[in-house]
């Protein structure tokens, strides 16, 4: 690459960059005021995009940023009002459910409103054309969009340093606690800041089209880079999030220049990963305040009696006599589901590691049961059994690595690995099928009946989860859930904090492998979507659907999920907004998830 | 006594009449609301074949009913619908589906639980060559025909220098491997001199213009789409990419792709597509007015996709004279029907159908995208020759 080559594809990547941290920065923004890890950033872009190609066929282009800005912002204020404000006192990551399940709503919302084709927007008036740089066209509009991101860092950062809204945002970051009690106005604090925080998210959509078509895909393609570059800079931090995305930005360009374009699908996770572990609180981020508010009742959990799982063991060993073929794979989907969402649980509960990532482990056991079947010609038995070790390696690298953080960054330290896992996946052609996957793999004969591997599964699956909620009552258990509850006190009485985490990671990521491995057999295929964030997603939802506070509560909402997707989709057209607002309804109604809600309900 | 006879008499004459005009159920999955803009026309060409077959008195006396599913638009969640179909439903036949991975999945299912499958959409070509099952059969021309068809103009050229860009999955990676294949024997020397591999749906299309341009090629053979593909043509106009270079853009022409361009549509692009306001053949015709009487509105390749393959099954049917599975698989082998596009054969070697595709440059007209020059390409003429295939497809 010539000199001119490497001065332009680094001009590209500054374009690119001002784009992400347009994004970034109103994300950052709201998880620094109210911790609220907001999954629907992503659709507010999109709807921003939406709605500005809309305007500017009729108002035009420059008109229709700023009213499409606001309408997004007016959005969000609402968003806050009527859902969010009302469950800033649930238990942490519930407000991610509530998101969740925004980011389905919206989707089909735009889907409704703008019809399934892609709308290319206009080429922004008076900058349409390129001007010459170094011997090659360059966009005018890529140079407004260079000066636009610094433009717009700088009035970020004359807001948050300069005006009284910049002193309370700041304050309210540091110690939420503390600037209430100091007589701040916490509830329109909180909106204003989500307000902003989303028009941000649309005033990026909005500058956005020029360059790329409003479409229905790019919501969550858009979250995950928005939260590698807020996590990446140090959350809260403006000026972090600024550097995050010039990195991250030019270093996607310089892989393009240079012929190295299939780095691409991973770049950003790659230099999160090593950031990271390198430095743990990211770029420019210092150690988190603890949130203290909304402080988790931190209880031991209401244990199953041996007799109460016996019992609904047996009752689920009858399912074969009375119902359906489908019923059983059904079924089937629902053991595979529970066991990995209380695997995450164990994690998530009791081990206090939130894991944005937990379907690396899920995808390792389908993979390695795969391999051993199709490459190895293992009996199915033995590689179905023999599964989950690649899933215990896969999580004692891993964890090794994640237990040194915490909170958030831990969480996404898992999600950027599990991004690692999967592209390998998604590339390696030779042993993985690459894009494809593996197909051919089913079970041994005499488990191929739809019977037959109900049976397995449901003893497989009640076993494992049997044994964790056995270990979670053990004084391993217990040393966990202290190093939880208070690491500094753990340590003093001689608990290896880092070494129960590890521990804990290594179990989660082995029973995970189980369910990878059961799912395989069950579908006689796999590909990389079994270990891809959406699969990741889904488990979070199904623990925190339940609850996190009881360990039966992960069980139920594995068993709700996979039912409400199976018979929504049958059901109704507009089907994932149908999933959106039955969970929305069910955080209102049960913030504590519906096992909290049983538990709640039976001890009155 | 006797009564009670004569009524389980009575009741077991009046259940197998009810069974001989039952219903023959074709189960469809397909990713609806992940690919609606190919999906929506595609459910109303479906249900345009249905209307027509049934008011003309429906195939083997039966009447052919349609029971549609979203599939979630992944591998598992497809083959979890899939048995609901076959298990709750009892459907004689499953159909649809888009992605390559989806599309293996449900095949792979298909010859597990011995049901016929008629992959419609799915392009990847292991579905019949190197994963090609007993039960599965594809309708649409796969990855390897088209791009086979665009070689010849490419070969026409004699242009030297040819980069490469395209989505970084198996649709992509196999365009681009047979097309670098396939020009090389057309032509000998031909160099390839850059490529760019962008991941689906995430092309940084600024730096990818910059990238080809650097490598100073003669043309370009792309397999983007969708919103890839706009933010391609809209980088490479601005930028000036394609002003000295030939492109060849595999689907570019597909109505589904070219209609949002709109006035970005680069002139001249050679594609593989779908003229639909320019087919004038009797057939095309019939189909066209047909389409357009029943949703006032106008066919998209989808449309023609989904007509045809509801088609497919009931042409199948007919010729079975039943909807017994293993008939079914014998009777799709060698079947000939008429579509949209023309005679079709179902091949029995590799359980291919030989529809083919338009291949045409675009143009612009009134602000829109159109295709001119164009001709239709018989899938006939555009497959490896039956040796080659039967080595691909080990498994029959």
């Amino acid at each position: 690459m010539s000199g001119a080559a490497v001065f332009l594809q680094l001009l590209n990547g500054l374009a690119s960059a001002s784009s992400l941290f347009l994004v970034a920065a109103g994300l950052s923004l709201i998880f620094g005021v109210s911790r609220i890890v907001n999954f629907a950033h992503g659709s507010l872009y999109m709807l921003g995009m939406y709605l500005a190609v809309w305007l500017s066929a009729k108002v035009g282009f420059w008109a229709s940023v700023p009213l499409a800005a606001a309408g997004v912002a007016l959005l969000g204020a609402l968003v806050e009002v009527l859902l969010l404000r009302r469950i800033y006192r649930a238990p942490e990551l519930l407000q991610l459910l509530a998101t969740f399940a925004l980011v389905l709503v919206v989707k089909d919302l735009a889907l409704w409103a703008w019809g399934p084709e892609d709308m290319l927007g206009p080429r922004a008036p008076g900058l349409a054309g390129a001007v010459m740089i170094a011997g090659r066209q360059f966009p005018q509009y890529d140079l407004f969009l260079i000066a636009l991101g610094p433009a717009v860092f700088v009035l970020l950062h004359l807001l948050l340093t300069r005006t009284r809204f910049g002193i309370l945002i700041r304050a309210a970051t540091e110690d939420r606690e503390m600037a209430g009690a100091l007589g701040v106005n916490q509830r329109l604090l909180f909106t204003s800041v989500f307000a902003l925080g989303a028009g941000l998210a649309g005033l990026g959509g909005a500058w956005a089209i020029p360059r790329e078509p409003a479409n229905l895909e790019i919501d969550l393609a858009v979250v995950s880079d928005a939260f590698v570059v807020v996590v990446l800079g140090g959350l809260g931090s403006i000026p972090g999030a600024f550097l995050a995305a010039l990195l991250i930005a030019e270093v996607k360009a310089l892989c393009i220049g240079l012929g190295y374009s299939k780095l691409t699908l991973v770049a950003e996770f790659v230099v999160m990963a090593v950031v990271l572990v390198l430095r743990p609180w990211g770029l420019l981020g210092r150690p988190l305040a603890e949130a203290r508010a909304p402080s988790a009742e931190h209880s031991a959990p209401a244990f199953v009696s041996p007799r109460a799982f016996l019992g609904g063991l047996a009752a689920l060993a009858l399912v074969p006599l009375l119902a359906d073929g489908y019923m059983l794979v059904l079924l089937t989907d629902v053991f595979v589901f529970a066991l990995f969402a209380v695997s995450l649980h164990f994690l998530l509960g009791p081990g206090g590691m939130v894991s944005f990532g937990h379907a690396a482990y899920f995808g390792l056991g389908a993979y390695a049961g795969a391999l051993l079947l199709l490459r190895y010609q293992l009996p199915m038995e033995w590689a179905l059994l023999a599964a989950p070790l690649a899933a215990m390696a896969g999580a004692a690298v891993f964890g090794w690595l994640c237990v040194r953080l915490s909170g958030i960054y831990l969480a996404m330290l898992t999600l950027a690995l599990a991004q690692i896992v999967w592209s390998v996946a998604f590339q390696w052609d030779a042993v993985t099928g690459g894009s494809n996957g593996l197909i051919g793999i089913w079970p041994a004969p005499w488990l191929a009946s739809r019977t037959a591997y109900y049976c397995v599964a449901l003893l497989l699956s009640a076993a494992s989860v049997a044994y964790l909620w056995r270990v979670l009552a053990s004084p391993f258990g217990g040393a966990l859930r202290a190093s939880r509850d208070s690491p500094v006190r753990a340590e003093a009485i001689g608990i290896d904090v880092r070494a129960q985490r590890w521990t804990a990671f290594i179990l989660a990521g082995t029973a995970a492998g189980l369910a990878g491995a059961l799912s395989a057999f069950s579908k006689g295929s796999i590909s990389p979507e079994t270990l891809s964030v959406p699969r990741s997603v889904d488990g979070l939802v199904m623990v925190l659907l339940g609850g996190v506070q009881t360990l039966t509560g992960p069980v139920l909402g594995a068993a709700l999920f996979t039912w409400l997707e199976d018979s929504l989709a049958r059901e109704i057209a507009y089907w994932r907004a149908g999933i959106g607002a039955v969970i929305l309804l069910l955080v209102l109604v049960f913030p504590q998830g519906i096992g909290g809600g049983l538990g709640k309900w039976r001890s009155r | 006594m006797i009564p009670k006879l004569l009524m389980s008499w009575l009741l077991a004459t009046v259940t197998t009449h009810a069974l001989a005009q039952a219903p023959i159920k074709v189960g469809e999955l397909n990713s609806y609301k992940v690919f609606p803009a190919f999906l929506e026309p595609y459910k109303k060409g479906m249900e345009l074949a249905l209307e027509e077959i049934n008011h003309s008195g429906g195939v083997a006396g039966r009447k052919l009913e349609l029971i549609v599913r979203d599939d979630g638009g992944t591998p598992g969640d497809a083959v979890r619908v899939a048995e609901e179909l076959i298990a709750r439903e009892r459907v004689n036949v499953l159909m649809g589906t888009f992605a390559s991975n989806v599309g293996l999945a449900v095949a792979n299912l298909a010859n597990q639980r011995k049901i016929l499958f008629v992959a419609s959409e799915p392009l990847t070509d292991k579905i019949v060559w190197e994963n090609g099952n007993r039960y599965t059969f594809r309708l649409r021309p796969s990855t390897y025909m088209q791009t086979a068809m665009l070689v010849p103009e490419a070969a026409k050229l004699k242009k030297q220098r040819w980069a490469i860009v395209y989505p970084n999955y198996e649709y992509g990676q196999s365009a681009t491997a047979s097309f670098k294949k396939l020009l090389s024997q057309a032509q000998p020397g031909v160099q390839f001199v850059a490529e760019q591999a962008p991941a689906l749906g995430k092309i940084d299309a600024g730096a990818v213009v910059q990238a080809l341009a650097e490598a100073n090629p003669d043309a370009i053979f792309s397999s983007l789409f969708a919103a890839d593909l706009q933010k391609f043509v809209r980088e490479g106009n601005i930028r000036g990419l394609f002003k000295n270079t030939v492109v060849f853009n595999l689907l570019g022409g597909e109505p589904e792709y070219l209609d949002p361009l709109k006035d970005e549509t680069p002139e001249g692009w050679w594609v593989t597509g779908y003229p639909w306001n320019e087919i004038d053949t009797p057939e095309h015709k019939a189909f066209r007015d047909a389409y357009r009487k029943r949703w006032k509105d106008y066919p998209r390749l989808g449309s023609v996709v989904g007509y045809s393959a509801v088609h497919t099954v009931a042409a199948a049917v007919r010729k079975a004279k039943s909807a017994d599975t293993e008939k079914l698989v014998e009777a799709l082998k060698g079947l000939q029907m008429q579509t949209p596009f023309g005679p079709v054969a179902w091949r029995a070697l590799d359980h291919q159908s030989t529809m083919g595709a338009y291949v045409g440059q675009l143009a612009k007209k009134d602000g829109k995208g159109t295709m001119v020059n164009w001709r239709y390409a018989d899938g006939t003429k555009y497959l490896p020759s039956d040796e080659d295939i039967r080595k691909l497809r080990k498994q029959d």
